[in-house]
């Protein structure tokens, strides 16, 4: 009682600092094919516990096993592996670039290759995604040119956004891939009122939403899980914990809720849990969450609990934060590599193939650079007009833009 | 011709626009079975049914970040913030979302929402229901910002706005949804049936964005205002008895600065009001630009009459208000400066 009436202010600190040991011993895992699948029309009530475990295919052995196993065809899973080595690819080689300086900024997916690459196999032609700035694996597993991409990348001539937005910004609306904003969180209500507008059009597409684990805490999260839930509207509701944002670990957005997913249980929204390591996982709840938006069962809130084995941004050095082994340490272990062995298990796969598909991914993304460079780079070579910063903001220009575009001598 | 209130010519632009494009929805906090606080949305509900007009959550930017997702799916959403004073939890969403997305995606995306809110004071709503946010809207790059001042114009405007293939900002002046209030508060107000620009017709017609309208013809200054304040402006003209030319602005951007200069290079004098603080509100704008393009006309300096640089008080309310008797000063020390 001595101190009964003195407060104390609690801030949340990650287990380990740079220095120490990585110790993930705290984080639960359960085994793989040990959590159950319900059907899609399931009371959200009876499915509360599925927001506090992890749903598991690839077991240690690099097996699929359980009842969200068994989706995904060979060729289905080694295209899956195809786009994920290109991407990891295409990022060290976009990395690079902005070493060289041909552009300002990048931002890589290493480790979390899994959850775009295969949440983009269980979507339909017409779906559309809100995206953060860490899901290039949509457009990739889509079939979006990597050339177009490093266009925008690189802001040179042949940039499709004519060098307005910040580098992997993306926009494609016949990839199903909503403008990227850069100004977190705003998307997630977004991908709601598009899924609502489908819902009210009766049309058959469904939206998917996207944030990080640390962009939750903003406001627009929690707008987004009212309406999805009020309007019951048909979205899937992804929340990429990768146990960073900068340079701030998950706790402290996640606060005392336990895990992102139970964030979702006081909306009535069914939330789950999922390896985002594992491509079979993320695959099969996407597909579960995807078939219940749209047989008008309302959104799925889906954690896919992931690493994020580099930096945040080409501005960013995560040794002054975390341990650097600690990537090294993550218990779910590495998404390519991980499908990549259930491959060879299958016997459809080999460690000599894998060498030589690498080869020929890294082949595939010099030619699309060389390409994309012919047409410039951030500071050299072709690059977009002076007037194309004037134009397509209204779709008339009105008088004062014309006036100052004549000031301005274009 | 029909004559309606303010409020049923806004109502009456949904309708219409409702009826001719399935794509067009409403929705906001009440807009839906009880039809807004100020009755705005009555009875569309019953009209179109629940999915093209229906109730929102307490949350603005869920409300605005909700629509623009609906018109990058290709719906015209017409959106209602029931007091502009609330509108700050989506400025966000407003100022770099519906702003910049035809810009930042090159047109892969657009935004074609409307916003409208009620604005200004004059009802005893105290500091959160007396706003006039113009001038925040105004600074950003990708929006258009609009304010009628009579039922005539608010319909044809709205419906320009609702067919605006860009965001639009539609403020209505509250004071004026039942009568062209003038700023003697002490004495009753014409309804808006017994006043010429209270005849709205019935059915489809526009009142283009970006043109000004000259209320009272004049040659000894010019008055730029907007809303409310064309009222009250027309009041003080009356009550000094100086020959003011009172231009009523409609659309604040695209403005239309064509009509502007032309009357300023006539008369020689300007009065810039708002109803909206002083520091940084549109008058600086509209000062600056009259300086710009009329400055070897200019016989005086261009006065500015706005709400004082304070929060909206509650019983000061009528000390706040640019009123005749202030606007009557300027017009005064205009004509003799």
């Amino acid at each position: 009682m001595a101190d009964a009436g003195m407060l104390r202010f609690h801030v949340p600190e990650p287990e380990v600092r740079p220095g120490g040991t990585p110790d993930f011993s705290n984080v639960t895992i359960a085994s793989a094919g040990s959590v159950p699948r319900p059907d899609i029309d399931v009371d959200p009530r009876t499915i509360r516990d599925m927001a506090f475990s992890i749903i598991r295919v690839l077991n240690r052995d690099g097996e699929a096993v359980g009842p969200w196993a068994g989706l995904l065809s060979h060729e289905e899973l080694l295209e899956g592996l195809r786009h994920m080595m290109t991407l990891r690819t295409f990022d060290a080689r976009m990395q690079m670039a902005q070493r060289q300086g041909k552009t300002s900024f990048y931002m890589q997916h290493l480790g979390e290759e899994a959850v775009s690459c295969a949440f983009r196999k269980a979507l339909a032609p017409g779906d559309m995604n809100f995206p953060t700035y860490r899901q290039a694996g949509l457009l990739i597993a889509d079939g979006y040119p990597m050339v177009t991409m490093m266009n925008q990348i690189y802001s040179n001539e042949a940039d499709p956004l004519k060098g307005r937005q910040l580098p992997i910004m993306y926009s494609s609306k016949e990839h199903g891939f909503f403008s990227i904003s850069g100004n977190l969180a705003t998307q997630y209500i977004q991908a709601v009122g598009w899924a609502m507008a489908s819902a009210i059009s009766n049309d058959s597409k469904i939206a998917a939403a996207w944030i990080g684990d640390g962009s939750t805490a903003e406001s627009d999260f929690h707008s987004a899980l009212v309406f999805a839930s009020t309007y019951k509207a048909p979205v899937v509701l992804n929340v990429v914990n990768n146990q960073w944002a900068i340079s701030t670990f998950q706790g402290i957005a996640r606060g005392g809720s336990g895990t992102f997913a139970a964030r979702g249980l006081g909306f009535g929204i069914p939330s789950l849990r999922v390896d985002g390591n594992d491509y079979l996982a993320v695959h099969a709840v996407a597909k579960w969450a995807a078939e219940r938006a749209r047989k008008n069962l309302g959104p799925t809130l889906v954690e896919y609990v992931t690493y994020r084995a580099g930096a945040h941004s080409s501005s960013d050095d995560p040794s002054a934060y975390r341990p650097k082994t600690e990537s090294d340490a993550w218990p779910l272990g590495d998404p390519i590599v991980r499908l990549k062995n259930h491959l060879i298990g299958l016997g459809v796969w080999s460690d000599e193939r894998h060498a030589q598909a690498e080869a020929e991914i890294l082949d595939t993304v010099i030619a699309a650079q060389k390409e994309a460079e012919s047409h410039g780079t951030l500071h050299a070579g072709g690059k977009p007009s002076t007037r194309d910063m004037f134009e397509g903001l209204y779709a008339e220009m009105p008088p004062h833009l014309r006036r100052q575009r004549q000031q301005a001598g274009v | 011709m029909p004559r309606r209130t303010m409020i049923e010519a806004i109502r009456d632009a949904m309708d219409v626009s409702m009826g001719r494009d399935e794509k067009v929805v409403v929705f906001g906090e009440d807009v839906g079975f009880f039809g807004g606080v100020f009755r705005c949305t009555q009875g569309l509900q019953a009209k179109y049914g629940k999915s093209r007009c229906f109730d929102a959550p307490i949350n603005e930017s869920g409300i605005v970040g909700s629509a623009i997702g609906m018109a990058a799916y290709g719906l015209k959403p017409c959106v209602e913030i029931q007091f502009a004073d609330y509108m700050y939890p989506a400025y966000d969403q407003l100022t770099q979302e519906a702003a910049r997305l035809r810009y930042r995606s090159n047109g892969d995306f657009t935004c074609p929402i409307v916003v409208r809110m009620p604005t200004g004071g004059g009802i005893f709503g105290g500091q959160t229901h007396s706003q006039s946010p113009e001038a925040l809207f105004t600074h950003v790059s990708g929006l258009k910002t609009v304010v009628p001042s009579n039922p005539h114009d608010a319909k044809g405007l709205l419906i320009a706005a609702i067919e605006d293939p860009d965001p639009v900002i539609f403020l209505e002046p509250k004071r004026l949804y039942n009568g062209p209030f003038d700023g003697h508060h002490d004495r009753p107000v014409t309804p808006w049936s017994k006043h010429e620009l209270g005849e709205v017709a019935d059915g489809h017609y526009t009142v283009p964005l970006g043109k000004a309208a000259i209320r009272r013809a004049g040659s000894a200054v010019t008055v730029l205002a907007y809303g409310t304040m064309v009222y009250v402006a027309q009041a003080a003209a009356e009550e000094t008895g100086i020959d003011a030319e009172i231009i009523d602005l409609r659309t604040l951007l695209p403005l239309d600065l064509d009509t502007i200069v032309a009357s300023v290079k006539k008369t020689g004098r300007c009065v810039v009001v708002h109803e909206a603080t002083l520091t940084s509100g549109f008058g600086a704008e509209l000062s600056a630009l009259v300086q710009e393009n009329c400055f070897y006309h200019l016989e005086a300096p261009v006065a500015r009459v706005a709400g004082w640089d304070t929060p909206y008080p509650h019983a000061q309310e009528w000390d706040y208000f640019p009123g005749p008797a202030r606007v009557g000063r300027a017009l005064i020390e205009t004509m003799e400066a």
